[in-house]
């Protein structure tokens, strides 16, 4: 009897949450929404320090913020999600660290594909976005099949970066180019003086070419650098640092950050035409 | 003394009159999206919004400058010992509109001399700071020789880079690298590193150190195109629009900056 009346009060207070959730994305609409959202998502060891959990329910934890901030960005209908899960220098990491995170992101991964997941609620086509060489192969082909799998998804997309550097991904452009041209060009002679290669010819192998760049960059925990995290597509980017730690972030956050968006959309939009 | 406190009464009131006019300005603009759209309440309600949003950053705003006061007048005793070495390489971005105020370029550039730093960035997306470069390399080493045999000493080091510094400099890297690695069909060419294109910058001659530390003056916290390469660890701050700079809140940003922690991903 208690416990079906404590239910009756949780689902109450979800419910309540929900329409004022959705009451605020209805006033915040009358201004510009932001397209692109990207997130880094940084705290989850320090949370788990702080609330005295093993290190990977840090992680744990931290997904389930993740899957409620793409709740709030999808209501909010913002068409593109990237997030920073995995990054190359992250491999330097205590190889048992590296191995348990691996196993969670795969895990993860699997659960996405499951029918009453966020990905399938919302039409979500999924980029995994990095040198996915560098994984393991069963993370790997999880990944592809999770690829494969939402492929015909286009309500909205969520890029998951991987293995991912900005350094390394605009030198896998660069190369991608290089080889483009140089079967272009069919072995002809090539005038040092000619730009073959001009910025756009770059951009297009980008891994991040499935998205716009991004409008808001929301970094938890308080950090003011972008950690090699979408260096290339930041120009016109707002960077948002809210102190709270991952695990901890919120609709709250992403209300403030859309907020800011708004207060400066007409001095980024200048920006964007002009890069 | 008493000339000094009127001065900064001045400035804070302009300060104050100039934030006013602001909050005019937007609501101003609010009010005729509201008449020009349907839907009244919603277009209401998001104005009351904004409006506590910009009430909230006008109180932190005042806050802030209460605080840059006390710093720069040497009240707060934590902020009297700082170590800028720990600042190797400072990046300043500015927005291009603000950086044609030479004359406030010039007085950040002698703030952050006098404060002990050797080595400068100065980056605005439309290259406006390189056509006054010269100008103010010359200012600066004009009052740097009227001054005593101490300040002689600090010279700055200055470099001064645009939006094509960025993204450009990467095409260009992209030619010299198509030119040397793959001119040769026959041989099988290896993998591009890092190295290799960090290599080709620096033969095109964009090789330049990292900054530690960039402080964004301008509207948005928008690091407008930096070059990317030079990004990867770099802490950034906003410091605001330029015409309102204080030394305190330079002071302040600096000092957050060397209590920083950095694991570089591991």
């Amino acid at each position: 009897m208690e416990k079906q009346s404590s239910n009756l009060a949780t689902q109450l207070i979800e419910g309540l949450c929900s329409f004022l959730r959705r009451c605020i994305c209805a006033i915040l609409s009358a201004g510009s929404l932001p397209r692109h959202v990207a997130f880094i998502m940084d705290g989850n060891r320090r949370y788990a320090k702080k609330e005295g959990l093993l290190e990977g329910d840090g992680h744990r934890v931290g997904f389930t913020a993740l899957m409620n901030m793409l709740k709030y960005c999808y209501e909010m209908n913002v068409k593109y999600v990237t997030v920073y899960a995995f990054s190359i220098e992250n491999f330097k990491r205590r190889p048992e660290e590296v191995q348990s995170t691996m196993q969670l992101i795969q895990e993860k991964i699997e659960s996405l594909l499951e029918k009453e997941s966020i990905v399938n609620q919302y039409g979500v086509r999924v980029h995994f976005i990095g040198n996915l060489k560098l994984l393991s192969k069963p993370v790997r082909l999880a990944a592809e099949r999770a690829m494969n799998a939402t492929a015909h998804n286009s309500t909205a997309t969520l890029a998951i970066c991987i293995a991912y550097t900005s350094t390394d991904e605009i030198t896998n452009s660069v190369e991608e180019a290089c080889k483009v041209k140089m079967d272009e060009l069919g072995g002809n002679e090539i005038d040092s003086k000619e730009l073959h290669i001009d910025v756009a010819d770059v951009e297009k192998h980008m891994y991040m070419a499935v998205a716009p760049d991004p409008d808001i960059i929301i970094r938890s925990s308080g950090e003011t650098r972008l950690s090699n995290f979408l260096l290339w597509q930041s120009a016109s980017s707002l960077l948002y640092s809210p102190r709270a730690l991952w695990p901890e972030i919120g609709f709250y956050h992403l209300v403030r950050a859309i907020l800011d968006f708004q207060r400066n959309v007409t001095s980024l939009e200048t920006k964007l035409k002009q890069s | 003394m008493l000339d000094m406190d009127f001065v900064h009464l001045a400035t804070f009131l302009r300060w104050i009159e100039s934030k006013a006019l602001d909050l005019g300005d937007r609501m101003q603009k609010g009010y005729k999206r509201i008449w020009s759209s349907g839907d009244l309440g919603l277009y209401l309600l998001w104005l009351i919004m904004h409006l506590i949003v910009s009430i909230w950053y006008f109180a932190v705003d005042l806050v802030n400058s209460l605080e840059s006061y006390l710093i720069s007048s040497g009240f707060m005793k934590q902020y009297k010992d700082l170590d800028i070495s720990k600042v190797r390489y400072l990046a300043v971005v500015l927005d291009s509109e603000e950086a044609l105020d030479t004359m406030k370029v010039l007085e950040l550039l002698r703030w952050l001399t006098v404060m002990g730093l050797r080595n400068v960035c100065l980056y605005d997306p439309e290259g406006v700071l390189k056509r006054s470069k010269d100008a103010l390399s010359l200012w600066l080493r004009s009052e740097g020789a009227n001054g005593d045999a101490l300040v002689k000493q600090k010279y700055l080091n200055l470099e001064v880079i645009s939006f094509t510094d960025g993204k450009h400099a990467v095409a260009k890297a992209a030619n010299f690298l198509l030119k040397k690695h793959y001119v040769n069909a026959d041989a099988e060419v290896p993998e591009l590193t890092e190295s290799d294109m960090a290599d080709a910058l620096a033969e095109i001659g964009y090789a330049a150190p990292e900054p530690d530390l960039m402080l964004i003056y301008g509207p948005v916290r928008c690091h407008l195109g930096f070059p990317a390469w030079r990004l990867r660890y770099t802490e950034i701050v906003h410091m605001g629009p330029l015409k309102s700079m204080k030394y305190g809140a330079l002071i302040k940003a600096i000092r957050r900056y060397t209590m920083v922690r950095q694991n570089y991903g591991t």
